[in-house]
């Protein structure tokens, strides 16, 4: 296959980024996206070019670290997968590919296509936790979990944290990445003990970080490679109304 | 010069670790505040030991080489987690587990260790399950288990495919309280490039940030590293990309000892290679072989006409089908240990039975599966699995059998650690995969998840505290010491010469030909001659790589191919010790393959007699012959038998 | 309610939803009475009209409806802003993945709609409560304003009734997308009513857009 690539240059944050055209030629279909960048980056290393710096590690979608808006789609054409996981057959043979990175305040741009996405952690250190220390818990049979929540409470779990709801959303909102955290915990009677205290201080850091609003268009659900469900978002909204009205003032 | 001490505490074998914790030393409450710790790593052992330092009020820094300490690659661990509870009543025990990972690692791990491993499981699955891990569970809300290689009970508790991002999450989720109360001081995007030793203890690390290009210095009263295992040395590996040996290299290359360096593990399900283009490799879990079967054709000609594209496996009879594992090993079947079902593949495959265009695969097949059980427990149990297959290969698994073949894995061997996981250097700890304690010379599956978390919450959170009762009135150490400016400038250096270097090839062009020299002579099976011409085709590598390596860019900023060239520089003198402990070992023993030492049938034969230790190497200077130290290894409470995964008999 | 409470997206979302969810119950009865002037004689409607512009509950109740408005309309404002802001730099191939169409465009058919709504007061509340530029009509020997005929006489202008049908069809569009949506700003999605939410909301939009579109078109060609 021989393709044009359209990829966002940026050296550095504060510094103006731009769109530069590469030419691959010989990318074989059965490649990854990644592995078809990794063949560019040789060769513009070769050439002595700096090669373009995008984020990766586990390569098989599930470390979260990928992130590329592809031709309008973070993670590129393909459904229910992260971008190391989209493989070049899924692209018609010289097409033009447009990469950019995650585009949202809350994501700054570190290089080309790289950004910061520390604001995951901070809304996680904000309450996304069980605050149990290590010792000291009952046998792991203590508590039956219908097994109805236990799936219930994997499918919110099974975020990666990539950002790519944030990409997608036209709002830059990140409440299906937050609601999936405060689904989890909600569901599991381990989680239920400070699930009022959790949404709250949650929802607050999401806002504080400059997030959009959520308009349930659900392009969130539609990209995520995990297939999150906007479902934990209507959780997260009765969690949070339910806290606000019901729980005493700390 | 350190001597091996493995300081295993007296008592019983199951009294060992009890009378440890009631003899050992404590630091007040108070004390605690004035002492700093660094860790790191934040996989299942790292994140894991910071949280729990934290909890316990000591002070904390911890390092990350990704953006986000969720990223580590404890979370692509699949199948599960053991744990002796026996929940399933099907008679396991706290010794059992340890019997079976002491013989699922071909008796050359030390006892001691894997007991307390062994112990501590259990408490895992607590803690995990008070985080808030959803594990799956029965319909009576109980918790569910399955049955991993190695293994005649069922004890893997597991979340789906995801277990090991599930428990790296609930590790990341106390991580992140800690990080929140202010306890534990979180870096990420941090590269460690050296540990800085004062006066014989380790007291520091020199780090890079990654995003801003600064070499950074950091203090503490101890080191603990938890940075995984350095499989990438074989370029191709299930490993993620940014997984190193680095860390690890630099402290044995200021002192600890490294453990077991041949000690590999190879993984009998992955995704066969399919192109010189691929940049790693993708595992299918192990939890596979509990419901699907592996075979390759009876008949060459089958097997020849597959791998030509004229035949499809589907149209091969039941009677034309090898299922060469349940013929060779009727007990176990398809559920041996990995090292025993690589070989297996590999044998198969050289033989000309392997299928796939390369020839170097075999089936694992869901067809008996799907009829007994139907589609929807198939697609309930592994469905993810089978989706990320799809995606990758293009075929559907449900159709069509899955085709295999081993990859690099996971490393046992590692950095020397004691009882209390201290290294060579006093101060300096390794946790989880950097170490290369607990699984001797092969890993039972679903054993590293227990290993990392039973180091991180259960281990490291006592030992460390122990070494630094006396450390209390030993103030805060300042980083303009000179033995932090020495270590920046050795850092500097490297990067300065690797940046001047000015040549012609890029860092992975390298990476690709140590990757394949360590394949062929230090992967699967190994002889010899083919470690001989290793050792000294590495020499050259490394020498025509300093000659003529290219890195562009600058110091400052973002470079990746500076980050790569350092670990690659590593790893071009990891590979070389590797292969000496490998021509050092004259015996085949877990994941070590020597082809002289083998039955008629190909089965491994070990030699307790000269080989029942742990190879322990002592750096002595680049170019210089490393110091061999043997740790020997005495089963007390174990009888050493050879494997025998033929028959229940255990 | 403490000063969080005010300012969180949450709740804003809550707060429009609701306002919202409000308005289409207004749209209704609206709806009902717009469909009396096609009755033989439009004496009903201007009945109605009367009542809904004197009874005393219904003033009340008048106050609670410009509420609706204006909250919908200031935190839909305040909402949008926010999200504008949130993605300061723009995509270069904007996403188009999303799974209820409308969604994007509801700043968009608000805009429209609130213009509409401006011309619409204009010509009628305003008109008949303000201004008196309407005539009077005795009907059972009580004087009333006689709207009817005002309705009657606006649809005979072709461009009126384009623009009147057009603003309907912008207001399905955004109830398609609001109806539906506001329940799950609500919270309120469960797997086995959010399919019959998602078919009332296309059917709200409908019901409205024809019903409220239907009257001029009779009228202006009978």
């Amino acid at each position: 296959m021989n393709l044009t690539l359209k990829i966002w240059r940026q050296p550095g944050p504060d510094e103006k980024g731009q769109f530069v055209n590469y030419p691959v030629s010989d990318v074989s279909p059965d490649s990854s996206f990644l592995e078809m960048m990794d063949v560019l980056n040789e060769q513009l290393v070769e050439k002595g070019d700096e090669p373009v710096a995008f984020d990766h590690d586990c390569r098989e979608g599930i470390c979260g670290m990928c992130s590329m808006y592809i031709n309008g789609r973070p993670h590129g054409p393909d459904d229910a997968i992260t971008t190391c996981q989209l493989h070049m057959r899924k692209f018609k043979d010289g097409e033009t590919i447009t990469i950019e990175p995650w585009r949202a305040k809350p994501f700054p741009v570190i290089k080309d296509l790289i950004v910061d996405r520390s604001s995951f952690d901070e809304i996680i250190q904000a309450g996304g936790f069980v605050s149990v220390d290590t010792g000291g818990v009952p046998d792991a049979n203590a508590i039956p979990i219908p097994k109805i929540d236990a799936d219930l409470a994997m499918d919110a779990a099974a975020c990666i944290g990539c950002g790519a709801c944030v990409a997608a959303c036209k709002n830059a909102s990140a409440m299906l990445f937050v609601s999936a955290k405060v689904s989890q915990f909600a569901l599991l009677p381990q989680g239920k003990v400070e699930a009022k205290r959790r949404v709250q201080k949650m929802v607050a850091k999401m806002d504080e970080l400059g997030f959009g609003n959520c308009t349930n268009t659900y392009a969130c659900e539609a990209e995520c490679p995990k297939e999150i469900k906007v479902t934990n978002i209507a959780r997260m909204n009765r969690e949070f109304f339910a806290a606000k009205v019901c729980a005493p003032s700390e | 010069m350190a001597t091996l001490d493995s300081k295993i505490p007296d008592g019983t074998l199951a009294e060992k670790w009890s009378n440890y914790k009631a003899h050992q030393n404590l630091v007040n409450p108070a004390n605690k505040r004035k002492l700093e710790i660094i860790v790191v790593g934040t996989g299942l052992a790292g994140a894991a030991a910071a949280a729990s330092l934290g909890e316990l009020g000591f002070k904390v820094k911890n390092f990350c080489i990704q953006d986000s300490p969720r990223r580590a690659h404890s979370i692509a661990a699949q199948g599960g987690i053991n744990a002796a509870k026996n929940y399933p009543n099907d008679g396991d025990s706290i010794y059992r587990l340890f019997y079976d990972t002491i013989k699922g690692g071909d008796y050359r791990a030390r006892e001691a260790n894997v007991y307390r491993l062994a112990e501590v499981s259990n408490n895992i699955i607590d803690q995990c399950v008070a985080q808030g891990v959803p594990f799956a569970r029965e319909y009576g809300g109980l918790l569910d288990n399955r049955s991993f290689g190695g293994a005649l009970v069922s004890r893997t508790f597991y979340a789906r495919g995801q277990t090991g991002q599930q428990l790296l999450l609930g590790a990341y989720s106390a991580l992140s309280k800690e990080v929140a109360k202010g306890s534990v001081e979180m870096y990420v995007r941090r590269e460690m490039l050296d540990l800085v030793i004062i006066d014989g203890r380790a007291r520091g690390i020199i780090t890079r940030n990654t995003v801003t290009g600064e070499i950074e210095r950091f203090a503490a009263h101890a080191v603990v590293v938890a940075t995984g295992g350095y499989g990438n040395v074989f370029f191709l590996s299930t490993n993620a990309m940014n997984s190193n040996g680095s860390v690890a290299w630099q402290c044995y290359k200021k002192g600890a000892y490294f453990g077991n360096p041949c000690m590999v593990q190879i993984h009998p399900t992955c995704i066969p290679v399919h192109g010189d283009y691929q940049s790693k490799l993708t595992l299918m879990s192990e939890s596979l072989r509990n419901d699907g079967r592996i075979w390759v054709p009876k008949k060459k000609e089958d097997a020849e006409k597959i791998q030509k594209g004229q035949l499809k496996p589907t149209e091969i009879k039941e009677e034309d089908r090898d299922y060469y594992l349940e013929r060779r090993y009727p007990a176990f079947g398809n559920l041996v240990p990995r090292d025993v079902a690589s070989r297996a593949a590999k044998e198969r495959c050289d033989a000309g039975y392997g299928v796939g265009n390369t020839g170097l695969a075999v089936y694992l097949d869901f067809k008996h599966a799907i009829e007994r059980l139907g589609r929807h427990v198939i697609e309930a149990r592994y469905g993810n699995l089978f989706q990320m297959y799809e995606k990758i290969v293009d075929e559907n698994p449900y159709e069509t059998p899955m085709m295999i073949y081993p990859a690099i894995h996971y490393t046992m061997g590692g950095i020397w650690v004691d009882y209390e996981l201290q290294t060579t250097i006093p101060g300096l700890f390794a946790a989880g995969e950097a170490n290369f304690s607990d699984h001797g010379a092969n890993r039972l599956g679903a054993s590293a998840l227990m290993q990392g978390l039973a180091d991180g919450y259960f281990v490291i959170p006592y030992t460390v505290q122990n070494y630094l009762a006396d450390q209390i009135n030993v103030p805060f150490f300042k980083t303009d010491l000179p033995e932090f400016e020495a270590a920046e400038k050795d850092v500097r250096e490297k990067l300065e010469k690797l940046l001047n270097n000015k040549g012609s090839k890029t860092v992975d062009s390298f990476h690709k030909k140590l990757g394949l020299l360590m394949w062929d002579h230090v992967g699967m099976a190994r002889n010899k001659a083919g470690l001989e011409e290793a050792i000294n085709e590495i020499k050259a590598l490394r020498e025509e790589f300093w000659k003529d390596v290219k890195v562009p860019g600058t110091m400052h900023g973002v470079n990746v191919e500076l980050e790569k060239a350092t670990r690659v520089a590593d790893f071009l003198e990891l590979g070389e010790l590797m292969a000496k402990d490998a021509l050092d070992r004259e015996e085949s023993c877990g994941g070590h393959f020597r082809e002289e030492y083998q039955t008629e049938e190909g089965e491994a034969v070990r030699n307790d007699k000269e080989f029942m230790y742990v190879s322990a190497w002592e750096y002595k200077g680049d170019n210089v012959t490393p110091t061999l130290h043997k740790e020997s290894l005495n089963y007390e409470y174990i009888e050493v038998k050879t494997r025998n995964y033929k028959e229940a008999k255990s | 309610m403490g000063k969080s409470f005010t300012q969180s997206s949450l709740t804003k979302k809550f707060v429009m939803a609701f306002a919202g969810l409000f308005l289409i119950t207004f749209l209704f009865v609206h709806m009902g009475i717009n469909l009396l002037v096609l009755l033989p004689s439009t004496d009903a409607f201007n009945i109605a009209a009367h009542f809904m512009g004197t009874n005393i509950l219904i003033k009340v109740f008048e106050v609670v409806l410009f509420g609706g408005f204006f909250i919908h309309i200031i935190y839909g404002l305040i909402l949008q802003v926010q999200n504008w802001m949130a993605r300061p730099n723009r995509y270069k191939v904007e996403g188009w993945s999303h799974t209820s169409p409308f969604s994007k465009f509801m700043i968009h058919t608000a805009v429209i709609i609130f213009i509409f709504l401006v011309i619409h007061m204009a010509d009628f509340y305003f008109k008949a409560k303000f201004f008196g530029g309407v005539d009077e009509v005795m009907i059972d020997g009580k004087p009333y304003h006689d709207l009817g005929a005002l309705v009657l006489a606006k649809f005979q202008m072709i461009g009126f009734v384009i623009g009147y049908i057009v603003a309907f069809i912008i207001l399905g569009f955004h109830l398609h997308h609001g109806f539906q949506s506001g329940f799950q700003s609500l919270g309120l999605n469960h797997s086995k009513y959010t399919p019959l939410i998602k078919s009332l909301s296309t059917l709200v939009s409908i019901v409205l857009a024809v019903g409220f579109s239907i009257i001029p078109l009779v009228i202006y060609f009978s």
